[in-house]
């Protein structure tokens, strides 16, 4: 198991390589000049210029690259030619702030794609299978960002009971599990939690159904064991396959939330990201992507990790 | 003494799209300690006889009727803790592809254990030394080091023989085989048939051995009873069905065997296949295929003959002598 562990984790190296390589020079590719932005509109070519060297903009890519990631493996991205902030600073705060968004909605959705995808397999063909299969394939189908406004309009115009954005009275710095907070965290993360509530109930359907049908399901009740017990084995087997479904879930849910942070003002990374493009911050937009896309790569490896720990069958050497 | 099985008139229906009378009729009787071999082809009933034994059936898209007594407790009639404490206690199985009978996350031991813990209300240790008895008993070298090995981890016909250790550790009263050596090589088809002939006396345990191989039927067996759709056909002990057969579809399957053939002759076989039971058979069900069909075959069932003790045949033609061959 510990070599295994130690392959898989050197695995790492070339995947967050590529991974750094291609937010790089994503970013080159990008039309516009960053520097329209934040330069007067008569500065000369040699202000120009000089604003170019000291942002290291005058030198070849693989130069620029080669700083960009010296300083990266020091903790320093660089600066927000925006807000002239640290990028790491910025990137961290609205990292935590999606994190917290993402694991809420994960906690939220988990179960009970868990719960509904096992009674669909369980009651295959019957009405709650149908029931439940109409609900999963609504909630992937359904724009997310849609169904926020509508939430919004519902509880937070109509109701008023929910506040429709912002993360609570600390705006985006600090965070306290109190429920003048976490009142901000709840349409947010309910939305948030529609989509994998449908992809993680499809997924434990799919599993519980097929491994129902296996011939060891009757050698269980066979030598005489209980409907509980037959479960126990069932979600000992599905376990697997549907940790992983779900690991990447989380990962989707923490870098593919920019709309929903949009739509309800959630200070996280997506906003971050959001922001970076349309004022073409070069360095923040890197770092963003960078440290999302470093986060996918983790997410991969805690998810092969784990379901190589649980699942006998793939092979630990 | 008890019968150990006393099958009544017992008939399975499946509902769904359509209907299949999957069991037509069928009686059975076992005494302790005896062999009995299903035999028959493929939806012949023997697999569904098997499972209706162990209450297996999807209660909600099968119609059972008839009755079932095993040691004279009515099993059609036990529900929950009963019919838990009854299944893998007092008749446990034997299934055809141990590859799918065992869950793939589970060690072997594990699984045998789970079984006596839950039967012999022992604790786990107590019941890993027994799943270690066990293994040692079906003959698995280094028992101790397999106990910890996933199904994945073992040959075939190793599976096979956690599968038979599995069933047999609780002590069942009666076995039930559901072509248990169909799945393996031919060599180890032979092995798996001699361990579990030992197994038999050593245990002193009944067993129903279901198969299509008449050759595995005749080395098992004392008793065999042909299938065919969904009903029992002619029954006698094996040495009766050998050399006396009185049902033309018996004497098709023992001239389809392979033995006594001349090199280059053509194997005889029974042309057709079986009928679709989509309707219950109310004519000799063999009828269309039998090369001795009468016109009285195809009005009305034919009657089931008794020619000597605990020695059936449901054959007209078996009321007059039949030309050999």
């Amino acid at each position: 198991m510990l070599s295994y562990l130690i392959r898989r984790i050197l695995l790492v190296l070339p995947v967050a390589f590529g991974v750094s390589v291609i937010c790089f020079l994503l970013v080159q590719i990008a039309p516009g000049d960053p520097l329209t932005a934040i330069m007067a509109i008569d500065a000369t070519a040699e202000e120009q210029a000089a604003m170019r060297a000291a942002y290291g903009l005058d030198k070849p890519l693989p130069i620029q690259y080669a700083i960009w990631i010296g300083n990266l493996v020091q903790g320093d991205m660089g600066k927000s030619i925006a807000t002239g902030r640290p990028v790491a600073a910025e990137v961290f705060g609205a990292v935590k702030n999606s994190l917290l968004l993402a694991v809420s909605a994960a906690v939220i959705a988990f179960p009970i794609g868990i719960f509904l995808g096992f009674l669909a397999g369980y009651f295959r063909d019957t009405w709650i299978d149908r029931a439940v299969t109409a609900l999963s394939i609504t909630g992937v189908s359904v724009p997310n960002y849609w169904l926020g406004i509508v939430l919004v309009i519902i509880f937070s115009v109509n109701l008023s009971w929910l506040p429709s954005m912002g993360a609570g009275p600390g705006g985006s710095q600090s965070w306290a599990w109190d429920w003048a907070h976490i009142r901000h965290l709840v349409l947010p993360a309910v939305t948030l939690a529609v989509v994998p509530i449908g992809i993680v109930s499809r997924t434990v359907r799919a599993l519980a159904g097929d491994i129902l049908s296996q011939d060891f399901v009757d050698a269980l009740y066979a030598k005489g064991m209980s409907r509980a017990d037959v479960l126990r084995h069932v979600a000992r087997n599905a376990a697997a396959t549907a940790l992983s479904v779900m690991g990447l879930q989380l990962g989707y849910l923490l870098g593919g939330s920019i709309l929903i942070e949009t739509v309800f003002n959630w200070p996280g990374s997506g906003f971050l990201l959001s922001n970076a493009i349309f004022q073409r911050d070069l360095p923040l937009l890197q770092g963003t992507i960078l440290i999302l896309a470093l986060f996918f790569v983790a997410m991969n490896l805690i998810v092969d990790v784990v379901q190589a720990a649980i699942d006998p069958r793939i092979q630990r050497t | 003494m008890t019968k150990l099985l006393e099958m009544k008139n017992l008939n399975v229906r499946f509902k769904g799209k359509r209907t299949v009378h999957a069991i037509n009729d069928v009686s059975l009787s076992m005494d302790q300690g005896e062999t009995l071999a299903l035999l028959g082809e493929s939806g012949s009933g023997k697999s569904v006889t098997l499972k209706t034994l162990l209450g297996l059936l999807p209660p909600k898209r099968s119609q059972i009727d008839g009755s079932i007594h095993v040691n004279g407790v009515d099993i059609m009639s036990l529900r929950g803790r009963a019919l838990q404490r009854y299944r893998g206690g007092e008749v446990s199985m034997v299934f055809q592809e141990p590859a799918l009978a065992l869950d793939p996350v589970y060690t072997i031991g594990h699984q045998i254990a789970e079984s006596v813990m839950r039967h012999k209300g022992v604790d786990k240790a107590n019941a890993m030394s027994t799943a270690l008895d066990m293994l040692d008993r079906v003959r698995i070298p280094s028992a101790n080091r397999r106990l910890h090995n996933y199904p994945h981890e073992l040959s075939g016909g190793m599976r096979q023989r956690v599968m038979i250790a599995l069933a047999l550790a609780c002590r069942p009263r009666l076995l039930l085989a559901d072509e248990p050596t169909t799945a393996l090589d031919a060599t180890v088809q032979i092995q798996i048939l001699l361990l579990l002939r030992e197994l038999q006396k050593e245990f002193g345990m009944g067993v129903i051995f279901v198969t299509h191989d008449i050759g595995v039927a005749v080395e098992i067996s004392e008793r065999v009873a042909v299938m065919y759709a969904g009903q029992i056909i002619e029954e006698g002990t094996t040495h009766e069905i050998i050399r006396d057969a009185r049902h033309p579809y018996t004497q098709g399957l023992l001239a389809a065997n392979l033995h006594d053939v001349a090199r280059g002759e053509r194997l005889s076989a029974i042309p057709g296949a079986p009928p679709a039971l989509e309707a219950r058979p109310d004519s000799c069900p063999f009828a269309p295929r039998c090369p001795v069909a009468m016109p009285e075959c195809r009005a009305d069932l034919p009657p089931m003959l008794a020619p000597g003790d605990r020695r059936r045949v449901a054959c007209l033609r078996a009321a007059q002598p039949i030309a050999a061959e």
